[in-house]
């Protein structure tokens, strides 16, 4: 009986709407533990499809159909937000989860549908040649904690010889990743790396606030996710830790991180692979969408960190997609056409201009090897009088050549693993 | 290494403070308890809803403005004027005794003299119940908590152990507040049920519903009560740990910080809770500090051995169960066949 | 009318003590089995089986598992989640260590590891009784949950600490990884839950069974009536944990193919399971698949119709889910405290009289 209800509702969830236009789908969080974050994100990807329908008709000529899955930061979630929408012509996958992440590379490869892991998820996929459906341009977590310390390095005349610096991390995969590349410069630069884990959800951080204050490093640097980013923020203020000094990865600066802690948060600084500011594309978001009443949020949101890297993220999507459309010649273009058209991707000054948002992050190329971009990230400043993230420096190159040979040994592994044969041989 | 020993005296004096923002939301479950049977796994829930709620009401937001505007295609998020703290801290009061008489009404007199499990689940289906309507009331942003608790280092115990012992310990200012506001909630529940007609009921109700019923205090009312006094509890825990990580998600599983706290002091006491508070919180920060100390301990092990705040306190708590089945203040468990 | 006895003799005494003993429910039983084996696997869909079937099968083992435990033996655990990662664990170090095992081999060996850490975990419920033991058993949930999240061993010294199950084939199918066919996957799920339901089935209504029921309803009745509690306790531990540790082996290596312990194996899962076996029936085989079903299909019914359905934001959808969850479990519990499994009870007995009630 059971198990005939369950195949009748099951046959009916899977049959959804007919395929149509362009379709993004979008794995968001509204909900649960890190819903703060997701928020922005999610309405900044929603939002700028819908300005590019409403102002220019589409993305050559094709609307733009964004769904928007809730997944509520869950893996299993996750899996069936992907099932769901996978038959409705998805073109590209924006995971916005580790975890997820992990869960859809071998899916999605397997159903031929590029995913698009934007500074999250698997570093190593940063090797195409390895990972054929799978891209994490512009940077990933190796190059922001390379781009942390190049920065540390340029700030403290070339040497970080016998300094001290605590990595602060989420204890999970994402907090771990950057360990291995800051052991590796630790040996390089010849500082000191001081691990402190904090555990899910991070509410507690008092012993690791108080190991800081008794070891008093130079430079902290934190790896956080969600309610441990205000906590940690709220923690140094506390004891009063140079906040010029602490650094946060790119999940751990923004808004909603540093509010909470009020005046304390002042001087915070966080990496960013978005540039802010005045983005004229924003203000033809507020007239096209938010005026028009067609944002995804209420609309408060436009302009943040946040929501800005939602935003050019789906700038990158819509720019591959429009590449895509280039190569085959076709308008209706398949995932697989998608993936050609992610694979070629070029991103220049010119084109940012043109679709206002200059600068907003590194000009870059995506190749057949390279998946990963080319790694720039750029550090910002908590402004907490005027509320705002100030741009401190321009986008600062990550250390290629302790890079590369980590992903080339972690992607190898994963090659060997699953039996995968190089591509990209032909040039 | 009288180094290290100062660490852990500072280590141990931070881990009394955390105790008792343990303390302060494990007192809302043993009201519950006492005088109900019902173990309260909702209380968490009830934290970051109070606390919310206290925030929204400040801000002036409209509640459940996202359903509306999703019903109704409007676009009203607030009213536009800002409540002073003190009229929202009572508004808030208010809100949680109107969800004590709900929870009365529609859940809990409806299961009177069922299995104690059985209330313990319908608990947790109301935390999932409280959770979506908080989400829905207020959404799920993080919001900025401002009462006006004064947060950073103590100055003065920082100077004063500086001169005397040579190293200047951190003690949380917002600590000291959680500790001076708990003795004070303490007291004042304490001195509730010595010394006021309705504190004696809720006594009675404690020790024997059907002796107190016989007397003629009405059931309904003392849990009507209890519920309320827990609510007010919860608001004062959402206000404590909001203020240090801002008012989010995260605060309703501040519960699960509490339940080792009720295993060692007891479902029963509310002594117990403040001492059972005190002990998790200094046992974790100690173990904490000696096995990730590498001068200490960490050494022993190939890997980093840290973050063990989430499972020691269960694991300390055990131990003492296993010499001590009901807790160290429980009433002791009699079984007759 | 449907559900009657008239005119089923038995004439021995096997018969009259088997499981279906009305014939109307035997066959119906015969029949969903046949649908299960040789219907589904003929029109499986990637989206039925991943996102619908494999969950729910395997969360009615992990939830038959825990309702020997909570529902027969009656000692409360919240552990569920660390045991589900125990047997992932287990799984994924003996795939990784030995490549040649067979799938049906890792399994089981995970499922018997899960019942020895089951056991030790289940030591303490010989002095702790109730809630006490309740909330101990949450110090399995969080020790193992860090455990596996520490120590670089039991993920093979990877960078990130997430595990992957390699593929791993059977008569030439794929059962692992992201190639198998999806039929596969669920028929190997299916084996394991049909197996695994009728060794349930007929555990409970044996001798051990008997002493798991006695100490339940009274412990220090039943050691006074000669059953031994320390045996008792710790059997139903083992075999819960036996199919827990099963439960999240395949979680890991069918279902998800790749998971991170925190994410997949925290708290929630040990909730999760518990509102299983509560909203299907506590003490009821059937009860566990009603309850997986349930509490695998509502979220899916409820974000298709609130969002497909109304238009309304996923968000929205998602905290109404969180509202009419809530005000099920508790709706349930003040209606019918036994669950899904006794209001399935309580419509075969009106069917049986019906249409003519009188």
């Amino acid at each position: 009986m059971k198990t005939l209800a369950t195949l009748a509702l099951g046959a009916a969830l899977a049959a959804g709407p007919a395929m149509a236009d362009l379709t993004f789908p979008s794995l968001s969080y509204r909900t649960g533990p890190y819903a703060a974050n997701g928020i922005p994100f999610a309405d900044g990807y929603a939002d700028y499809f819908t300005l590019l329908n409403e102002r220019d008709g589409g993305i050559g000529g094709e609307m733009a159909n964004v769904l928007e899955c809730e997944t509520a930061y869950d893996t299993e979630r996750g899996v069936e937000c992907y099932e769901a929408t996978k038959g409705e012509g998805a073109l590209v996958y924006q995971p916005l989860s580790t975890g997820i992440t992990y869960q859809l590379i071998p899916r999605a490869s397997a159903d031929g549908i590029p995913i698009h892991s934007m500074g999250y998820g698997r570093t190593s996929a940063a090797n195409g040649s390895i990972f054929e459906w799978v891209f994490n341009y512009p940077a990933n977590y190796w190059d922001g904690a390379s781009v942390i310390i190049n920065y540390l390095l340029q700030e403290n005349e070339g040497s970080l010889e016998g300094r001290k610096i605590v990595l602060l991390y989420h204890n999970s995969a994402y907090g771990r990743e950057p360990i291995r590349t800051l052991e590796t410069l630790a040996e390089m630069h010849g500082f000191e790396l001081v691990q402190l884990a904090v555990d899910h959800p991070g509410q507690e951080q008092g012993n690791q606030w108080l190991q800081i204050r008794r070891e008093r490093p130079d430079f902290v640097i934190m790896w956080g996710w969600g309610v441990m980013n205000q906590v940690a923020v709220q923690e140094a203020a506390n004891i009063n830790f140079p906040m010029n000094n602490f650094y946060g990865v790119w999940w751990s600066g923004a808004e909603p991180d540093v509010l909470p802690a009020g005046a304390g948060a002042d001087g915070y600084r966080s990496l960013n692979m978005n540039a802010l500011g005045d983005l004229p594309v924003l203000d033809d978001i507020r007239q096209y969408v938010v005026d028009a009443g067609l944002a995804a949020g209420d609309g408060t949101n436009v302009g943040s960190v946040l929501y800005v890297r939602g935003m050019y993220a789906a700038m990158l999507a819509a720019e591959a997609a429009r590449n895509a459309q280039e190569i085959s010649g076709e308008t209706n273009i398949t995932p697989a056409m998608m993936r050609d058209g992610m694979e070629s991707l070029v991103i220049t000054e010119e084109r940012m201009e043109e679709l206002g948002m200059g600068g907003v992050g590194p000009a870059f190329e995506v190749t057949c090897e390279n998946h990963g971009g080319p790694g720039l990230a750029l550090i910002q400043e908590w402004d907490a009088e005027a509320q705002v993230w100030v741009t401190l420096t321009d986008f600062i190159a990550p250390d290629d050549s302790v890079i590369d040979p980590l992903i080339e040994e972690d992607s190898a592994a994963y090659a060997a693993e699953n039996n995968i044969e190089p591509r990209c041989n032909e040039s | 290494m009288p180094d290290q020993l100062l660490f852990a005296m500072e280590v141990s004096l931070n881990g009394l403070m955390t105790g008792i923002m343990y303390a302060l939301v494990a007192l809302g479950f043993v009201l519950i308890y006492k005088a109900s049977g019902i173990f309260n796994y909702s209380q968490g829930v009830m934290a970051l809803f109070a606390a919310m709620t206290l925030v929204g009401i400040q801000e002036g937001r409209v509640p459940f403005s996202h359903l509306i505007n999703s019903i109704f295609g409007t676009h009203i998020t607030e009213f536009g004027f800002e409540v002073p703290a003190l009229l929202a801290i009572l508004l808030t009061v208010a809100v949680m005794i109107a969800f004590a008489l709900f929870v009365q009404k529609f859940v809990f007199r409806h299961l009177v003299g069922q299995e104690p499990i059985i209330l313990f689940m319908a608990t947790i289906g109301l935390a999932y119940f409280l959770e979506g309507v908080s989400d829905l009331m207020w959404g799920s942003e993080i919001r900025q908590l401002d009462v006006g608790l004064p947060q950073g280092i103590n100055g003065a115990i920082d100077n004063a152990t500086f001169e005397a012992l040579g190293y200047g310990f951190f003690i949380d200012n917002l600590d000291i507040s959680a500790a001076i506001i708990a003795a004070i909630l303490v007291a004042v529940l304490i001195a509730f049920a010595q010394y006021t007609k309705q504190g004696r009921a809720m006594r009675a109700v404690a020790d024997d519903h059907q002796a107190a019923l016989s007397v003629g205090i009405s059931l309904n009312y003392v849990w009507i009560l209890v519920w309320s006094l827990a609510g007010i509890v919860a608001l004062v825990a959402g206000v404590m740990w909001g203020s240090k990580s801002g008012v989010q998600f995260s605060l309703s599983l501040i519960a699960l910080k509490a339940l080792p706290v009720l295993m060692l002091g007891g479902f029963t006491s509310i002594p117990g809770a403040i001492i059972g508070g005190l002990i998790i919180g200094m046992g974790e920060a100690l173990f904490e500090f000696v096995v990730s100390s590498n001068d200490l301990f960490g050494a022993w092990f190939g890997f980093t051995f840290s973050a063990t705040e989430n499972w020691f306190a269960y694991v300390l708590a055990l131990a003492f169960l296993v010499f001590r089945p009901q807790g160290l203040f429980g009433e002791r468990i009699i079984e007759r066949v | 009318m449907f559900y009657r006895e008239a005119g089923d003799y038995k004439t021995s005494y096997a018969q009259d003590n088997q499981t279906f003993p009305i014939a109307f429910d035997r066959y119906r039983y015969y029949f969903v089995v046949a649908v299960g084996f040789a219907l589904l696997p003929f029109v499986m869909t990637d989206y039925l089986a991943n996102a619908i079937l494999l969950p729910f099968l395997i969360y009615a083992i992990a939830a038959i598992g825990l309702n020997i435990l909570v529902g027969y033996c009656g000692q409360v655990s919240l552990g569920t989640g660390g045991f589900m990662a125990v047997g992932a664990y287990t799984s994924y170090k003996l795939m990784t260590a030995f490549p040649w095992m067979d799938m049906v081999s890792v399994t089981l060996l995970s499922g018997l590891m899960t019942a020895i850490v089951g056991m030790a975990f289940g030591l303490p419920s010989l002095r702790i009784k109730g809630f006490y033991l309740a909330v101990a058993t949450l110090a399995a949930q969080f020790f193992l949950v860090w455990l596996f999240n520490r120590v670089p061993w039991f993920f093979n010294y990877s960078a990130s600490g997430q595990i992957s199950a390699p593929e791993r084939s059977m008569f030439g199918w794929a059962i692992t990884g992201p190639a198998a066919n999806p039929s596969v996957k669920y028929l190997f799920c299916l084996l394991f839950v049909f197996v695994l339901a009728w060794l349930a089935r007929n555990l409970t209504r044996g001798s051990i069974g008997r002493q798991w029921m006695s100490i339940r309803d009274m412990d220090i009745a039943a050691e006074i009536i000669g059953v031994n509690p320390l045996r008792a306790k710790l059997s139903a531990f083992a075999v819960s944990s036996f199919y827990v540790g099963i439960a999240g082996s395949l979680f890991f290596t069918v279902y998800l193919g790749a998971v991170e312990v925190g994410a997949s194996f925290g708290i929630q899962k040990s909730f999760l399971v518990l509102f299983m076996i509560i909203i299907g029936g506590l003490g009821s085989i059937f009860g566990s698949f009603a309850g997986a079903a349930f509490m695998v299909l509502l979220p899916v019914a409820l974000t298709r119709i609130f969002a497909d359905g109304f238009g309304w934001d996923t968000a929205l959808a998602r905290h109404i889910e969180f509202v009419i969850v809530g005000g099920l479990i508790m709706f349930f519990l003040i209606v019918e405290p036994h669950g899904l499994a006794r209001l399935w009870a309580l419509a075969k007995e009106k069917l049986r009289l019906w249409p003519f009630p009188y």
